[in-house]
């Protein structure tokens, strides 16, 4: 058979003998042995081996244990920097930047939103009054909605947001009923997750 | 003792019998089915069926169940008759061969003599291979009357294939026939009082079981429902309990096999070393080494690919064919010389 390269980028090949004298079956054919190879016996012997080794084979796979992960009862532990359902973020007991503790971090300045590529993130912003104080900022977000059948967990907002107010979390359990159910509103991403995904140790 | 072949058995014990082996063989099936998916299963590294039920034990009652409520539809280019009728042939085939498999000897229950099998015919293997002839009619007509392409090529495939191997399966037997000089089923398992003919009748037993993978349509041999290229082969325009039914027939026919097996190669009842157990062990001693049969089956069906059909016949007319020929033959020139 001749040696084909690998078509070049300017235009069809002219070394390529198909373009140029058309196909001759003769170079092509690839001869196949359809009955039993001359000295049947051993070959019969070889075949009878081969199988013997493949049943020893699936034999060996019988005797472990099985390697499926039981999914509702046991979850696939997720990498650390696995970007699943977003989390919005309060401060720690810690104050920061001279806040106080339980305020949220989302200053509402919509970065997020502008970042997201899907456009799924919406934020609508008000001014924080000395009576009802809600972030550190002087605006926080009246509302902050994220539509997570658009997401496409890119993790862009993460990377806009200038107060680490918005986290990819480890959830990925992300099925619901209805398409109005998966838009999150600001309370379901400030809250702890129902049930926490297990977090993949270093190194395993 | 020496099995009373043909000896008269009252009516009411006949029909009774009839009622018990079709129990049985319904009982069995879905174990079977159980048995092969959770095996198979663990064969690849995964647990298998395990949701309905305990350890997924009502899986095939749950198959079964969604099979038989399902609509009974078929094709407008189907023959209603036959189509009705292919999958009857096929499961009453399959029972009816059920039948002359012997779990035991004969028994005095409540004083009166029964043998532990349907019937003990006096042509034991040829009813064997008359079932066996009959039986694909039950795919070929199934089928052809299904009026669809992939159907017809399926049944066509099955066809060929089942006269091919038929031939090697019988002629497998003819060694061990010869050597137990008798065609009682019963009667080849208490000639195997000495040994078990799977040890002077090695060859034999791999032809046979190699002819019986091509004649059960299982793996590797299962190209009447190659899915790649049939869609589902004879069984396509099938659904519901029609359906139900050719698989009720394959995994008998599985049973039937491993029965088979069982009776002519690994001595049926009989266990090694002069043990005597109590008649009532007998069926069991059956039954469990028939599992061991079906397990190899399964294990089989886990191991190897499919065959081409070109190696599938080539395998069968020029491999299989000429050893069980060689096989029958050495086993009488050994039996004469030796007598």
């Amino acid at each position: 058979m001749p040696s084909v390269s690998p078509p070049q980028s300017a235009g069809p090949d002219p070394a390529l003998p198909m373009r140029v004298t058309g196909w001759s079956p003769g170079e092509d054919v690839i001869e196949v042995q359809r009955t039993p190879a001359p000295g049947a016996a051993r070959s019969t012997w070889r075949t009878f081996r081969e199988t013997l080794r493949g049943l020893f084979t699936t034999f060996g796979r019988f005797t472990e244990t099985p390697v499926t992960v039981q999914y509702p009862e046991e979850k696939t532990p997720v990498y650390p920097r696995f970007r699943g359902r977003h989390k919005l973020h309060r401060f720690e007991d810690i104050p920061q930047h001279g806040a106080q503790a339980g305020l949220e971090k989302c200053v509402g300045c919509s970065l997020c939103a502008a970042a997201c590529p899907a456009d799924c993130i919406r934020v609508v912003a008000a001014e924080n009054t000395p009576e009802n104080r809600i972030s550190a900022g002087e605006r926080y977000a009246a509302v902050y909605e994220i539509n997570l059948s658009r997401c496409i967990f890119c993790g862009y907002c993460e990377i806009a947001c200038p107060f680490d107010a918005i986290t990819m979390g480890h959830d990925y359990e992300l099925s619901d009923y209805d398409r109005s159910d998966l838009i999150f509103t600001k309370e379901m991403l400030l809250a702890e997750p129902v049930e926490r995904t297990p977090l993949r140790n270093e190194g395993e | 003792m020496i099995a009373l072949v043909g000896y008269y058995e009252a009516w009411w014990i006949q029909i009774l019998k009839g009622v018990i082996i079709f129990a049985v063989a319904l009982q069995l099936v879905p174990i079977v089915l159980l048995a092969e998916r959770k095996l198979l299963g663990r064969f690849q590294s995964r647990y298998g069926p395990n949701r309905v039920g305990p350890y997924g034990a009502l899986q095939p009652l749950a198959d079964i169940l969604k099979l038989l409520t399902k609509e009974q539809f078929r094709p407008t280019t189907s023959v209603g008759f036959l189509f009705a009728l292919a999958p009857l042939i096929s499961i009453l085939t399959a029972v009816a061969a059920f039948a002359i498999i012997p779990f035991g000897d004969v028994q005095n229950i409540f004083g009166t003599p029964v043998g532990l099998y349907g019937i003990d015919v006096s042509i034991g293997p040829l009813y064997l291979f008359a079932f066996g002839a009959i039986a694909f009619y039950g795919i070929m007509l199934g089928g052809w009357s299904s009026g669809s392409k992939y159907s017809f090529l399926g049944a066509m495939r099955g066809a060929a294939q089942l006269i091919s191997y038929e031939v090697s399966q019988g002629l497998a037997l003819v060694g061990v026939i010869i050597t137990a000089q008798t065609l009682s089923l019963t009667g080849i398992v208490v000639a195997q009082k000495g040994m078990w003919y799977i040890l002077p009748q090695f060859f034999g037993f791999l032809i046979f079981l190699a002819a019986s993978f091509a004649e059960t349509n299982r793996a590797p041999f299962d190209l009447t429902e190659a899915d790649a290229e049939l869609v589902g082969g004879y069984n396509t325009e099938f659904g519901g309990g029609r359906f139900a039914s050719y698989y009720f027939a394959e995994y008998l026919n599985v049973l039937v096999v491993a029965g088979v097996v069982t009776t002519v190669f690994l001595g049926g009842w009989l266990l090694p070393f002069g043990i005597h157990p109590p008649g009532w062990v007998d069926p069991f001693v059956v039954l469990f080494k028939m599992s061991l049969i079906t397990f190899l089956f399964i294990w089989v069906r886990a191991t190897l690919p499919r065959l081409r059909y070109d190696q599938l016949m080539s395998f069968g007319w020029k491999v299989l064919l000429p050893l069980a020929t060689l096989n029958a033959l050495v086993t009488a020139i050994l039996v004469v010389a030796t007598h």
